[in-house]
């Protein structure tokens, strides 16, 4: 999930009395689950909403193929090295599934990419932290897809037809990326001292920004609510980082890393794993602009489209010519 | 701002004996290039035998307003379906 604190345009959910008869019809359809398509009749704010989010998603899913592909060069193995460019190739399909599905609502691709590359549109606050070693990728797939996946997983059920349908395409292949970071852990575990002391570093540095990827808790998530109604979000941010912990723990244990939370415990009455406080003021510097790596990414990703405007443009100018041939003929 | 380069609608035939299903759609200069971004985005793992790619612009939808005057009129024709008929139980193959 990589879409964090998605703006609703309102402050709290919409109640029924104030909803003119068509909003009032449109909840009633999403209260039957019936799937929203891109031409059904829809309040504005939830096109803006479904656009902020899918959009949010989408840039994810590119900037997220940066830190990754630091290190394509220096897998080490050609194993690893034919993995790890399988996956950061199925995050760009990603990307391009759901600029698709943002499309159906009625913005253009350019639009998207132009507030991506402006530092206007947000992507999630995880890939502004460097990858550092080997290990890093291993967390990532494990930790980041993992937690990425439990927020996915429900948006296969979104309202809108065009964005579940893409997360169903998603969560196909994100299993593989996720067992692929464990399977690299799981070797460094059971390596030599330093290759599990690098291991136990990289959970060190991205148990934290795992958590901070499913957004504010729910007592700050102004927008949940509306976004719950509206059956874009099936469930609050809390709820979905209780269920990461409780699912990641044992995947832990079994590693044999060590949580860096000294007051993560299992409570017998709940059920689930207790977990320490959160440092949100680095959760909002983040999202704000001024993680480890906000800068880094944005130029890289500018530069790359800079780099690529003469081939967009020579692609144009073949496909005018050989139009213009097929008129002649 | 650059304007994006065409949208197309793509269909992929998973396998040999089924029909094409929608999956997406993807931006590209031509029809050949359509076919080959299709390609890299909607089959990295075997789901494809073959693509069909549409200009998006050449769709012409039914309007989501008309879904009453288009579909109700068969929804009151169940003698349309086999269940409707009542056949002795000890008749075979039928």
């Amino acid at each position: 999930m990589y879409s964090q604190n998605v703006d609703t345009g309102v402050d709290r959910k919409s109640d029924r009395a104030s909803m003119s008869p068509e909003e009032a019809a449109f909840q009633d359809r999403v209260d039957q689950d019936i799937t929203i398509e891109p031409r059904d009749w829809m309040p504005e704010l939830y096109r803006k909403t479904l656009i902020r989010q899918i959009s949010q998603h989408a840039h994810s899913e590119i900037v997220g193929m940066l830190p990754e592909g630091n290190w394509i060069t220096r897998a080490p193995s050609l194993r690893r090295k034919l993995i790890l460019l399988a996956k950061v190739q199925d995050e760009a399909g990603h990307g391009l599934y759901l600029y698709s599905a943002a499309e159906t609502l009625g913005v253009d691709r350019q639009e998207l990419l132009d507030a991506l590359h402006s530092g206007k549109a947000k992507y999630s606050s995880i890939f502004n932290y460097p990858t550092l070693t080997w290990a890093d990728i291993g967390a990532i797939g494990w930790l980041v897809d993992g937690a990425a996946i439990m927020n996915q997983i429900p948006l296969c059920r979104c309202s809108f037809g065009p964005y579940a349908r893409a997360m169903v395409r998603v969560c196909k292949e994100e299993s593989f990326h996720q067992r692929q970071g464990f399977e690299i852990l799981l070797e460094l575990c059971r390596g030599t001292e330093d290759q599990k002391r690098m291991a136990q570093d990289a959970m060190n540095r991205w148990w934290w920004p795992s958590l901070m990827m499913f957004g504010p808790a729910d007592g700050d998530s102004v927008h949940t609510q509306q976004s719950m109604a509206w059956k874009i979000k099936r469930h609050t941010n809390d709820e979905l980082r209780q269920r990461f912990v409780d699912q990641t723990v044992p995947q832990a244990q079994h590693l044999g890393l060590t949580v860096p939370d000294p007051d993560l415990r299992y409570n017998e009455e709940t059920g689930h794993w207790d977990y320490g406080e959160i440092d949100w003021d680095e959760f909002w510097n983040v999202v704000k602009g001024n993680g480890p790596c906000n800068r880094e990414r944005l130029r890289a990703r500018r530069q790359a489209y800079e780099d690529g405007a003469w081939v967009r443009e020579a692609a144009q100018a073949h496909a005018e010519k050989r139009a213009a041939r097929r008129a002649a003929a | 701002m650059k304007k994006d380069w065409p949208l197309w609608e793509v269909f992929i035939r998973s396998k040999h004996g089924l029909s094409h299903k929608h999956v997406g759609s993807i931006h590209a200069t031509d029809a050949e290039m359509a076919i080959t971004n299709a390609r890299d985005v909607y089959t990295r793992r075997n789901e494809g035998a073959s693509i069909w790619v549409v200009p998006s612009a050449s769709i012409v939808s039914s309007a989501p307003g008309d879904k009453e005057i288009l579909f109700d009129p068969s929804e009151d024709k169940i003698y349309r379906h086999p269940t409707f008929y009542e056949i002795p139980s000890d008749v075979e193959n039928l």
